[in-house]
């Protein structure tokens, strides 16, 4: 019997001494990983020393201890800290809504963005503001119906014999595409005011974030993303398609709706809060599958990029204009826009 | 139950006995199975023949649990199927699939271990019976120097070895195999029953669905012949394989004759006319 263990290359087998506890773990995702969080780090910490009044580390560094004078404890806890925090966290749940979306599709196309979840949560804000009036937490609450509506009424058309990603994805299409010339309704119906202000959330922005709009984003991706964690291995196994998948062990039906409630929920929060924020969900999940090199898309590693994407996308709005400033989305969009036409030249070659 | 020393690894393969009983399943709107009861003895080789469209397929993918039963129940060793949850299932019945894709990166040890799926957690995700079961699948199936390679890059005939190797990983004394030769040339059919009537050998109930008659004939220990969702013929392919039942289920006028290499029956379609025409 040899003793060289099966995979000797690239996973670390961490086990407690009677074998109870077992953990297999990837170094290269392990590193990818780090070195994101590493980024996401650093962005955020430049961030916060810039601005109008551009300020030293170590008075940012005071004012996070609790040490600096008032002028300056404002500046960066109560403008700058939450603003920094949500495209972190805002990052991190885009990304990870992604990830779900693309593994319960099995497709990199595959994404709430795509899928027309954005469109309707912005649907849902425009027809709050038409109905109740416009006012922060109406549209909020707008938003937050609409995008889970949407997603719902997309799920329900495109279920047929269990769900297949490709319809999902036609399905998400052509639900957006209604529901975009519904938008463009209901904006020339509203006030100019209202239109404006629906027009300015509907590019996404960070620039109004808030602590009361750091902290909600900040519990649902706490308790969400410990769950992803934990059907983690039976997600990875719907690569092999749900036949396999079943022949596993897997309840692929009941783990598919687990996934998409997540992925919705995620991505619902940050856009409530930041308007519909384009193409990190989309991007994120693929790049982290290409820098790790895993068979499946790899949660951590995704996560961190994402909340490093959005933090430097973050970074780029406050400054390439300044000292005015751009919607984050315009930056993303941007961005992903480059990247949707790579991956859909690249696609039509493959099929 | 503790860790199982390396030289004992592999769980005794006992039972796996499979009953269907009164078993209708619908796809769509029609009952595809209706009312069918069929048994598959523990321990035998059981091929599903027929032609296209007759339920076999369903017929297996309902003994998985893969489709639900509308009414009537699937008996494992007598305990109903629905009664367990799925990786208990898992635990028991392991099912190839027709149709399945690995992800693009994913090398052969890597696929190959989430046949032990059902025998891990969250917290418990690699133990030395995994790593002897693997082991042992890799080696059954020819695949311990291909073990390092990517899925995608194999022959035909190696990836449908590297899917065998996960059923058999995941230790089941039963296992369903959906048409594991279909897309193989004829050497990858034949190494595919030939590991097929060696697991078998070693006391596994297998349950296959193929197309090829003869290859049925030679290779199962129980047939069951079916035609429009009922049984035409089920026993040793011996005394099932017969001139008028070729004829009654697939439309071929054939002669039976002895299999000059094994004994079985071997059929042999008439030189001219062996199909009436068809509308």
């Amino acid at each position: 019997m040899t003793a060289t263990r099966l995979w000797p290359r690239g996973v670390v087998l961490l086990r407690s001494r009677r074998g109870r506890l077992s953990l297999r773990i990837g170094l290269r995702s392990f590193s990818v990983g780090l070195a994101f969080l590493a980024a996401a780090l650093l962005v955020s910490t430049y961030s916060l020393t810039i601005g109008e009044s551009d300020l030293p580390l170590g008075d940012v560094a005071d004012a996070l201890l609790g040490r600096a004078d008032d002028g300056v404890a404002r500046i960066v806890l109560e403008w700058r800290l939450p603003r920094v925090l949500l495209a972190v966290v805002g990052g991190a749940a885009l990304a990870l809504s992604g990830a779900v979306f693309q593994t319960i599709t099995r497709n990199p196309l595959g994404s709430p963005d795509v899928i027309g979840f954005n469109m309707g949560a912005y649907t849902g804000a425009l027809v709050s503001m038409l109905v109740i009036g416009g006012g922060y937490l109406a549209t909020v609450a707008g938003a937050l119906v609409g995008g889970t509506l949407t997603g719902l009424v997309v799920y329900l058309l495109a279920l047929r014999q269990g769900l297949q990603g490709y319809r999902l994805i036609i399905v998400g299409i052509g639900v957006s595409a209604l529901l975009a010339s519904l938008n463009a309704y209901l904006k020339i119906t509203v006030s100019l005011e209202e239109s404006l202000s629906a027009s300015v959330w509907g590019a996404g922005s960070l620039a109004t974030a808030a602590w009361t709009d750091v902290v909600p984003v900040l519990a649902v991706v706490a308790v969400l993303a410990p769950v992803l964690m934990f059907v983690n291995r039976d997600s990875g196994l719907l690569a092999l398609g749900d036949d396999a998948a079943h022949g596993r062990g897997v309840d692929v039906e009941r783990l598919r709706l687990v996934l998409l409630a997540v992925g919705v929920v995620l991505t619902a929060a940050v856009t409530a809060v930041a308007g519909p924020i384009a193409f990190i969900a989309l991007v994120a999940p693929q790049l982290a599958v290409r820098l790790t090199r895993t068979p499946a898309i790899p949660l951590l590693p995704t996560a961190f990029l994402g909340a490093s994407l959005l933090a430097l996308g973050d970074l780029v709005a406050r400054t390439v204009i300044a000292p005015a400033q751009l919607p984050v989305g315009v930056v993303t969009a941007t961005i992903g826009g480059g990247y949707l036409v790579w991956l859909l030249v690249a696609q039509a070659r493959k099929a | 139950m503790p860790p199982t020393a390396p030289e004992n690894g592999v769980r005794p393969l006992a039972g796996g006995r499979l009953d269907a009983r009164g078993l209708t399943v619908s796809y769509g709107g029609g009952a595809i199975l209706d009312g069918l009861d069929v048994g598959i003895p523990a321990g035998s080789f059981t091929v599903i023949v027929g032609p296209n469209a007759c339920g076999k397929s369903t017929l297996l993918r309902s003994l998985s649990r893969l489709l639900p039963a509308r009414s009537g129940s699937v008996l494992l060793d007598g305990a109903d199927l629905r009664d367990l949850r799925t990786k208990e299932l898992a635990r028991k019945v392991g099912l190839l699939p027709q149709s399945s894709t690995a992800p693009e990166a994913i090398t052969v040890v890597d696929l190959v271990s989430r046949g032990r799926h059902p025998h891990q957690g969250v917290f418990r995700q690699w133990s030395d019976t995994d790593e002897q079961a693997v082991r042992e699948a890799l080696e059954a199936t020819r695949l311990t120097p291909l073990s390092e390679a990517v899925v995608d890059q194999l022959s035909g005939g190696q990836r449908q070895r590297v899917w065998i190797a996960m059923v058999l990983a995941q230790q089941t004394p039963v296992m369903l195999l959906d048409e594991p030769t279909t897309f193989l040339d004829i050497a990858h059919q034949i190494e595919v029953l030939d590991l097929c009537a060696t697991l078998n050998d070693e006391g596994r109930t297998l349950v296959a669905v193929l197309h090829d008659l003869n290859q049925a004939a030679r290779y199962a220990t129980h047939l069951i012949a079916m035609k429009d969702g009922v049984i035409a013929a089920e026993g040793p392919p011996r005394d099932v394989v017969t001139e008028e039942l070729v004829s009654e289920v697939f439309g071929v006028r054939a002669r039976v004759v002895d299999d000059p290499e094994t004994g079985t029956p071997l059929i042999v379609p008439l030189a001219r006319g062996a199909v009436a025409a068809r509308p």
